[in-house]
């Protein structure tokens, strides 16, 4: 069957906004190139406004003066949306400029120092790499955020959790962070806890926090009680969901920037035996990681610190960079928006597992109502095959589900539900006649 | 023990998987002269409008009917021979058998419309339906729609996706107003034709003129207006497709004629989905049954039609009833008892209606002797566990419109029903 390519219309909104947005890149281009327009704070202006107006405008456009309905039309026949050419460049493009942030940062440099000026202003420092990528991040987080959010008009649920993970984003994930540093204090992100970030229950960092002092010590305690208290609690009272689509970064760019993506994700029974393998994995090696850690830490040096640092640099390596960054966030555009989340995330390992067996969360199954259309599991992000369930009349509690409820905004028929409820109802007995057995 | 069910759609699926479940080392092959393997005929739509591809409406992986041995057969079953215990099939094959299912599913109504084998004059009901449109939709610049039903609104609401201009008729004075009640009707035809629907009511298709080249090019209608459209989709209503049970000696009406436990009354053939026409114990032979054109009929008609294959007792009960549909972003549920139309009027009845219109939301009750029986919901999602309590209770119908927060499904944080809708509902119910 060949398809016919869905006829574009171009409304005023997304002609402007490609102006915009081209003139903002070539800006961007020349700061890059090391030959800036425009410099300092001016220049900076000049490029960043016309480019992020430019990007809204291109990522809303589309959505204006539509009901939510059609929201997910043309997605399979979009080339970009469906593993085209452009998805392929856009792949490469993200790839590579990974590579530059973790080993060639140099070749940044341009479009660093172009940052300097807000870097000043809010760190008191000169911009970094480091500086780039999360400025970036946060870009793209909330350009991608309003367009998610007016997608997903008439649907609170949708609407509240963007704004919280653009919110996080931005002021735990960015600007604290960074007004931290202005006032000598360590660069440290509220919203990651051990074990993603693993150096903050290190017994080494966490000395370092207290010898600081006040607020040092403030966080040496938010570190611990948020890796150790919190997340179980949360989890059990609101299952994975309140971390992964709610507050964590890398969940925050997934639902926003990686949305247009989420139906890449692998639904087979082998992708799903492959995920419990390799998430398990990683998070017996940063289990591994903190123990040689605290090993060499308490039985001082040797052999063990030479073994504990090897571990923490490959791990670094490994998982920190590699597949975090380059494949977590780079294949996006091939292989979905949650690949790290779903296959390596030792974060997510410990709350799915949480959520599996402790937890109040459950997506409820509308009795007989599926009509078995498959949108649910097309539009399931982490490849869990949610029609599976649904059509038997059975409730969806499973560990890697991170509450994004695009399942149910999606479902034709109103079968599926996000919520909450007593531990023990979620797997009640079968009560509507007719629904599938397995 | 070999079994053989003519039709891989829902109800022979469901059958076939079910029967696996009860009996390991029965043979179980399913035949299909449509698609090798099984997909839902409900997400045809969202193929053609690129939300999902056609592989993603496989409800199963492949591994599935290899791990539980159901033998898939491609090809048109032309005959059923009761006697020999056979099938043949269009290409000459037979396969035998030693209990037979008839789960052959439906053919979209047609009315000898002059014009209507025009190319570009199609139903959508099959795979090779949405492959006929795909390419005459390549080149159409406008769409009539026949048939103001669910597929109807499905139809439309594909082709305005692509950007095609769509006239919709539908010979109902409001849309489907002979399955809804009339405030229903009244929300969803505003809906269709906001989303940009050309509806015209009251109005059936007269013929359809072609082209040179044997295509159609106008839809002239009841009216007398002239339609210019190179799709004209055919959607009013389906009937049990009888293509393999000519000639086999099985009791036809409407469709294949079954008592409650889906069996034909020819030992060891049953029938389910679709085709089938369940009649009640002890109807006069000739007495009409209840064909049951649903998703979720179907898949109820499979489970117990694998049982008594299997050889237990049970008696087909599809419970309190329920059904959902969407027309463009408007869901619409119900639950037990609503009638479209009190006619002729039943004292006992009773009926409460709210509609927020700005909001398109609406909520109808139904009660009898004070006791609910039936809901409509538009706009909200409803909770089926509940209704289907309250309703087996007999639950006070005002004490229900008192609570309605306790069965709305829509999205947490939606806030909780304008209170004014309870009062209101109490009100028309005292
Ligand atoms: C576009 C569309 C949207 C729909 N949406 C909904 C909905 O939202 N909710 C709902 O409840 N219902 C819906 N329906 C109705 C629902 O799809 C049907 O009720 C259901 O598919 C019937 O299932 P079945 O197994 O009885 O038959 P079918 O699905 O029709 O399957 C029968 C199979 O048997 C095969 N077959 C027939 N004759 C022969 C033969 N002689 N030899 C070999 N094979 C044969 C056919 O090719 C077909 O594959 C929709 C239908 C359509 C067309
Ligand atoms: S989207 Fe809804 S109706 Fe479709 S398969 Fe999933 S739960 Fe069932």
């Amino acid at each position: 069957m060949t398809p016919t390519s869905i006829r574009a219309t171009r409304p005023a909104a997304v002609r402007l906004g490609t102006v915009l947005a081209l003139a903002g890149l070539v800006l961007l281009l020349a700061a890059a190139l090391g030959r800036p327009f425009v410099s300092g704070a001016s220049g900076l202006a000049l490029t960043y406004l016309p480019l992020v107006a430019g990007a809204l405008l291109l990522a809303v456009g589309p959505y204006l003066g539509r009901s939510g309905g059609l929201a997910h039309t043309g997605t399979l026949r979009d080339p970009f949306r469906s593993r085209g050419w452009p998805a392929w460049a856009l792949a490469a493009a993200l790839t590579g400029f990974y590579a530059l942030v973790y080993w060639w940062p140099r070749h940044l440099d341009g479009l660093i120092r172009q940052l300097d000026p807000l870097a000043l202003a809010l760190a008191r420092q000169p911009a970094s790499e480091w500086f780039l990528y999360g400025f970036w991040y946060t870009l793209a987080v909330g350009v991608m955020g309003a367009r998610m959010a007016l997608r997903h008009r008439g649907n609170p649920y949708q609407q509240w959790r963007t704004a919280s993970v653009v919110f996080f984003q931005l002021a735990f994930g960015f600007l604290i962070p960074q007004v931290l540093r202005a006032f000598q204090q360590p660069e440290f992100y509220f919203t990651y806890f051990w074990p993603l970030k693993k150096e903050y229950l290190f017994p080494s960092d966490l000395a370092g926090l207290v010898a600081g002092g006040g607020l040092g010590v403030f966080m040496a305690v938010w570190g611990v009680v948020a890796a150790l208290v919190a997340t179980p609690v949360l989890t059990w009272a609101y299952g994975k969901r309140w971390y992964c689509s709610w507050v964590c970064g890398c969940g925050g760019l997934a639902e926003t920037a990686g949305d247009p993506f989420r139906h890449l994700s692998d639904k087979s029974r082998a992708a799903w035996r492959f995920e419990r393998w390799s998430i398990h994995l990683t998070l017996v090696a940063v289990v591994g990681v903190t123990a040689l850690v605290f090993g060499s830490h308490f039985a001082g040096g040797g052999w063990l610190g030479a073994a504990s640092g090897t571990a923490t640099r490959l791990y670094g390596f490994v998982v920190g960079a590699v597949l975090s960054g380059v494949v977590g966030v780079g294949f996006y555009p091939l292989l979905g928006s949650r690949v790290w989340c779903r296959y390596f995330c030792p974060q997510a390992a410990i709350l799915g597992v949480i959520q599996r067996f402790f937890s109040r969360f459950r997506i409820t199954t509308n009795g007989g109502q599926c009509i078995s259309c498959g949108n649910c599991s097309t539009y399931c992000e982490m490849g869990i095959d949610v029609r599976a369930y649904a059509q038997r009349g059975e409730n969806i509690v499973r560990a890697s589900c991170v509450g994004c409820g695009l399942c149910a905004a999606v479902c034709p028929r109103g079968v599926l539900r996000l919520e909450n409820g007593p531990v023990g109802d979620r797997f009640p007995a079968r009560t509507t006649p007719g629904t599938l057995g397995p | 023990m070999q079994v053989v069910i003519i039709g891989n759609g829902i109800a022979g699926v469901t059958t076939a998987l079910s029967l696996r479940k009860r009996r390991r080392d029965w043979g179980i092959t399913l035949i299909s002269g449509e698609s090798d393997v099984f997909f839902s005929r409900t997400a045809l739509m969202y193929v053609f409008m690129g939300q999902m591809r056609l592989k993603d409406t496989q409800p199963y992986e492949p591994h599935v009917w290899r791990e539980k041995r159901i033998e898939r057969v491609r090809g048109w079953v032309t005959h059923i021979d009761v006697g020999e215990r056979r099938v043949r099939l269009d290409d000459g094959r037979a396969i035998a058998w030693d209990r037979l299912v008839v789960a052959t599913g439906s053919t979209p109504n047609r009315f000898g419309w002059p014009g209507e084998t025009l190319g570009g004059v199609q139903g959508l009901y099959t795979l090779q339906d949405l492959e006929t449109l795909e390419r005459a939709a390549a080149d159409a610049r406008r769409a009539v729609v026949v048939g103001g039903g669910l597929i109807g609104v499905e139809l439309a609401e594909m082709l305005h996706g692509r950007r095609l201009p769509v006239t919709l008729l539908a010979r109902e004075s409001a849309y489907w107003n002979n399955a809804l009640p009339a405030e229903e009707a009244a929300l969803v035809t505003s809906v269709v034709r906001a989303a940009g629907i050309d509806l015209r009511l009251s109005t059936g298709l007269a013929f359809i003129e072609g082209d040179a080249r044997g295509r159609a090019a106008t839809a002239v209608d009841t009216t007398g207006a002239r339609h210019d459209a190179q799709i004209v989709g055919l959607t009013a209503g389906v009937r049990p497709n009888l293509s393999a049970v000519v000639g086999s000696g099985l009791a036809t009406g409407r469709g294949i004629r079954v008592d409650r436990t889906l069996h034909t009354g020819v030992d060891d053939v049953w029938a389910c989905g679709d085709c089938a026409e369940i009649v009640e114990p002890g109807a006069p032979p000739d007495a009409p049954g209840r064909v049951e054109q649903l998703w979720y009929t179907g898949r109820m008609q499979g489970e117990v039609c694998a049982a008594n294959v299997a050889g237990e007792q049970v008696a087909y009960d599809r419970g309190i009833w329920f059904n959902s549909a969407r027309f463009f972003d408007l869901d619409w549920h119900t639950y037990g008892h609503v009638p479209a139309a009190l006619d002729p009027p039943d004292a006992a009845l009773r009926q409460a209606v709210w509609v927020d219109a700005p909001r398109r939301r609406l909520v109808r009750i139904v009660a009898r002797d004070g006791a609910v029986v039936g809901v409509n919901s538009l706009g909200l999602r409803q909770r089926q566990a509940v209704w289907t309590r309250w309703i087996a209770e007999g639950r006070s119908a005002r004490d229900v419109a008192a609570r309605l927060d306790d069965a709305v499904f829509e999205p947490e944080f939606t806030g909780r029903l304008d209170p004014r809708a309870a009062a209101a509902l109490k009100e028309q119910l005292a």
